[in-house]
């Protein structure tokens, strides 16, 4: 049986803080979870719940309290993995006297590429991250959003199996979030792993094929996006136009009105009572359509609760 | 050097070319120039003296300088700029990349030494004195200067593996100030009546490297030989050292949080 892309199992990092290093401060908690080969895997939280953390750990930058982890078979220590792996750190600084061309280049001489395969190879990547016009600029002269499409070119130049990417879509215009988000999509066609850490949820449901939660280092959830937010129907919504001068009944009251068009939430249950009403004032059905929880209402409302409070998903992966 | 040392040591060369730290070579030069103008005018007989006296000592502190804060920045530029993320993320071990920014750095020395070398020279040729047999000694003193920067930049590379830029400029700065004085130190020893400081004076004196045996700098202006024993025991000397030193940076760099 081959070994899963990512197998993580128990990871805890604690940091030491005070002057005595006395106060500890879990940033971490036993962190369990298994990726599969060639998945897209989305790992959510707000901001300080260990995503980061993990990355590092998984890098190497940081060592773990306890727990262990595995890329592609092989120990997280073993150096050799990082000929494996791709990495994009948040917020990417990279060497500034350089340029795109020279970083990248720099970058592939660790892949052992001959002078050759490098300049093609680094061509191929400055042009697929939008950047072969600026490929003799000083980082230096780049904006946010081309450092991290240099960031993502690093990651990706030397066809890793394995691409760990931190908030990737960070700094990026829309142009640029789509292109990124294509960029994913095409690894995952050459049946290349995913890990990406984010804020932007709805990247996460147009990607991924599993998610995860992480709140205060705590592993609160995993699994299909789908599934995570279940296809339950909390209300229908409706849309309708009213002719000039006719005035809606008292029991639809709750009806707001937007650009001339009005919508309101009813219960499923009371979805036909109400459209014969409306039909009986005059009101034009523009639609109907069910409301549903969103990731964004599953993850705000797991990062509001404390981590020890239980939730309906399984916290396990498959 | 290997696959993974060389590019990192030449890339911190081209940093150090980029960021224009090889420019202290103009002063170098305008200080050469305005030196031997100056010496052809007012002392007759003795232009030779001052010339390697003034150009030994200039190249000595442009390099201790630049060694002192180009090394203590070597690592903690790289993680306070968080460049050091993305490289530890390639196949390649901490001790590598350590290794190849000290050979980078002493590369920019040595390039930058050499041309010092040859502004000295050019100060002595237009000072009107034939180049003679016994100016090899100034080139063993110059060999004798870059074994100090060797030993100057490894322990500003040990200092900055543990603690802050500016407690590593200050421990640098001191073990090289205890190192120039060593032998001070250890007749202060020998003639404390104290045991505890003469225990510690003696400690000191065996810890720090002796900067003073790498000053040829009077030799050298002298004319005078330079035995080959002692190239010999100043190479093995910083060698030793060198390597001490950085076997313990990447031993305490290796298990060091990356915060």
């Amino acid at each position: 049986m081959s070994a899963s892309a990512i197998e993580i199992s128990e990871l805890t990092k604690d940091y030491r803080l005070g002057f005595w290093h006395n106060r500890v401060r879990r940033s971490l908690d036993h962190l369990t979870l298994k990726i599969e080969d060639g998945e897209i895997f989305g790992f959510l939280g707000p901001n300080g719940a260990g995503k980061t953390t993990t990355l590092k750990l998984l890098m190497g930058l940081i060592f773990p309290t306890s727990g262990t982890a595995r890329i592609c078979g092989r120990p997280i220590d073993d150096v050799k993995v990082h000929a494996e792996i791709g990495y994009l750190p948040e917020q990417p600084y990279f060497y500034d006297y350089l340029t795109a061309r020279e970083l990248l280049d720099y970058y592939a001489r660790f892949a052992n590429y001959n002078s050759a395969e490098r300049r093609e190879r680094v061509n191929r990547f400055l042009e697929l991250v939008g950047l072969a016009s600026a490929a003799n600029v000083q980082l230096r002269k780049f904006s946010k959003g081309m450092l991290q499409r240099v960031g993502i070119a690093q990651a990706i130049l030397h066809d890793p199996k394995v691409v760990f990417l931190d908030e990737p879509m960070s700094g990026l215009d829309p142009i640029g979030r789509r292109e990124v988000r294509d960029i994913i999509h095409n690894l995952k066609i050459q049946g290349r792993t995913v890990f990406f850490s984010t804020h932007i949820l709805s990247d996460a449901e147009m990607l991924c094929d599993r998610v995860g939660v992480l709140v205060e280092g705590k592993l609160q959830g995993v699994g299909a996006p789908s599934e995570m937010v279940s296809m339950q129907v909390n209300a229908m919504e409706i849309l309708f136009e009213l002719r000039e001068g006719l005035a809606l009944p008292a029991t639809l009251a709750a009806a707001k009105s937007i650009g001339g068009r009005n919508h309101v939430e009813v219960p499923e249950e009371k979805l036909y009572a109400t459209l014969d009403e409306l039909r009986k004032c005059g009101a034009r059905i523009l639609s109907v359509s069910p409301v549903r929880p969103t990731l964004e209402d599953y993850f705000l409302k797991l990062a509001g609760k404390k981590p020890s409070a239980p939730v309906p998903m399984e916290a396990v992966s498959r | 050097m290997s696959a993974t040392t060389g590019p990192v040591a030449i890339n911190t060369f081209r940093e150090a070319v980029r960021d224009r730290v090889l420019y202290n070579l103009i002063f170098f030069a305008l200080l050469m120039m305005g030196a031997a103008i100056l010496v052809g005018e007012i002392s007759i007989g003795i232009e030779r003296l001052v010339i390697i006296d003034l150009g030994l000592t200039a190249i000595s502190i442009f390099g201790l300088v630049m060694s002192v804060f180009l090394g203590v920045g070597l690592v903690s530029k790289e993680i306070e700029k968080r460049t050091l993320y993305t490289l530890l993320a390639k196949p390649i071990e901490r001790w590598q990349f350590l290794l190849g920014k000290y050979a980078g750095l002493l590369i920019t020395l040595a390039v930058n030494t050499a041309a010092m070398t040859l502004g000295l020279a050019a100060a002595l040729f237009y000072v009107g004195r034939p180049f003679v047999r016994s100016d090899a000694s100034i080139l063993i003193a110059i060999y004798f200067i870059l074994l100090e920067f060797a030993l100057i930049t490894a322990l500003a590379l040990f200092f900055s593996c543990f603690t802050s830029p500016m407690l590593s400029t200050l421990f640098t700065i001191g073990v090289f100030v205890a190192g120039v004085f060593a032998a001070d130190i250890r007749n202060f020893g020998a003639l404390a009546k104290n045991p505890a400081l003469k225990g510690i004076a003696t400690l000191v004196y065996y810890l720090v490297p002796n900067f003073q045996n790498f000053n040829a700098i009077a030799a050298a202006g002298h004319g005078d030989h330079i035995p080959a024993s002692l190239v010999g025991q100043n190479t093995m000397y910083a060698v030793l050292y060198v390597a001490v030193l950085v076997l313990a940076s990447s031993a305490i760099f290796s298990r060091r949080n990356l915060k």
